[in-house]
């Protein structure tokens, strides 16, 4: 089976996340002025392969791990569903 | 003499100069590429600035796992000496051979620019031959040279005295900013526990040629090939 994986990465709470603050500053200067505390990460789609849904999130866990979260800097979710 | 092996990774781009420093400076220096698994013998190996992959996804990310950095990873395990310039700093931090990570510059934009810095150590086979405090004019030009690490490890760096290069504030001799990237502690440059994996943002190999206006980053070159020298001393020259 194939299950499409969603991960969203986010700088870790308390980091401080420039872009956030700049793209939050852009929002205020619009008119925004209920926007606040934004931060930026970065979302990745991939397809795994696996016998279960368990089993694909367990291997996505591993490459969260390995490459595409920074585990000194991010934190990342995992969201797997059926292709 | 000692043999410095510069890696290149697809998107080094200070792979030329790091090499013409260190023959500049005595030592007999060439390319490895990164899918290469043999360091050729190298006595130290240098991992140049640059955009490695692109600085795709993070950087440094991607070349962590090239062929070569397990070859690295052994020479470095062995005690061998390991330089990383810039990108080759963020490599290090990705493939675990030095703690904490390298983020966006807090101000956002890419710093090209000379900056002051102090050594701190002068046991590590980089910076030999400096003296301690020792005050450098080095260029950075980085867009994610922002050094930050868990508490618990910026104290361990701080107690252990591992930080190598700070960026120290302007004085009346320095119209230049400090900390060109609000980087932890004002944290330019680090090593491991065992001194011989060095990691730094600003490039000396930039400022090691009179005709280049800067040579503060000498030092950097004849440590190395002094340690060498003298790690080789009594021992039969290859």
């Amino acid at each position: 089976m194939t299950f499409r994986v969603h991960v969203r990465v986010m700088p870790r709470d308390g980091l401080l996340d420039p872009q956030g603050q700049a793209v939050e500053h852009a929002l205020t200067a619009l008119g925004f002025e209920e926007a606040g505390a934004v931060r930026i990460g970065r979302a990745i789609e991939l397809a795994v392969a696996a016998g279960s849904r368990d089993e694909a999130e367990a291997k996505a866990r591993q490459m969260c791990d390995k490459l595409l979260a920074n585990p000194v800097t991010e934190d990342y979710l995992l969201e797997v569903e059926e292709d | 003499m000692t043999r410095v092996a510069v890696v290149r990774f697809p998107g080094s781009n200070c792979d030329f100069d790091t090499l013409r420093a260190a023959e500049r400076h005595g030592a007999e220096a060439y390319f490895v590429w990164h899918r290469d698994v043999d360091l050729r013998r190298a006595d130290i190996v240098i991992l140049p600035g640059g955009f490695s992959y692109g600085d795709y996804l993070r950087s440094g990310a991607i070349a962590r796992f090239s062929p070569v950095m397990q070859a690295v990873k052994q020479h470095a395990a062995g005690g061998g000496p390991v330089l990383g310039i810039c990108n080759g700093f963020q490599i290090l931090c990705e493939a675990h051979l030095l703690p904490g990570a390298l983020m966006r510059n807090a101000g956002l934009t890419f710093v090209s620019k000379p900056v002051d810095v102090t050594v701190e150590r002068i046991d590590t086979v980089f910076t030999s031959d400096y003296e301690t405090d020792s005050r450098l004019r080095l260029p950075v030009a980085h867009g994610e040279g922002r050094f930050v690490a868990a508490p618990d490890t910026l104290r361990m760096l701080e107690s252990e005295g591992r930080v190598v290069l700070r960026y120290v504030a302007a004085t009346e001799r320095s119209p230049f900013q400090p900390n060109p990237n609000g980087s932890a502690n004002h944290i330019a440059g680090i090593c491991n526990a065992g001194g011989n994996i060095v990691g730094i943002m600003p490039h000396p190999e930039r400022a090691a040629d009179r005709l280049l206006g800067l040579t503060g980053g000498s030092g950097f070159f004849t440590s190395l090939v002094a340690w060498h020298q003298e790690s080789t001393m009594g021992v039969q020259s290859r």
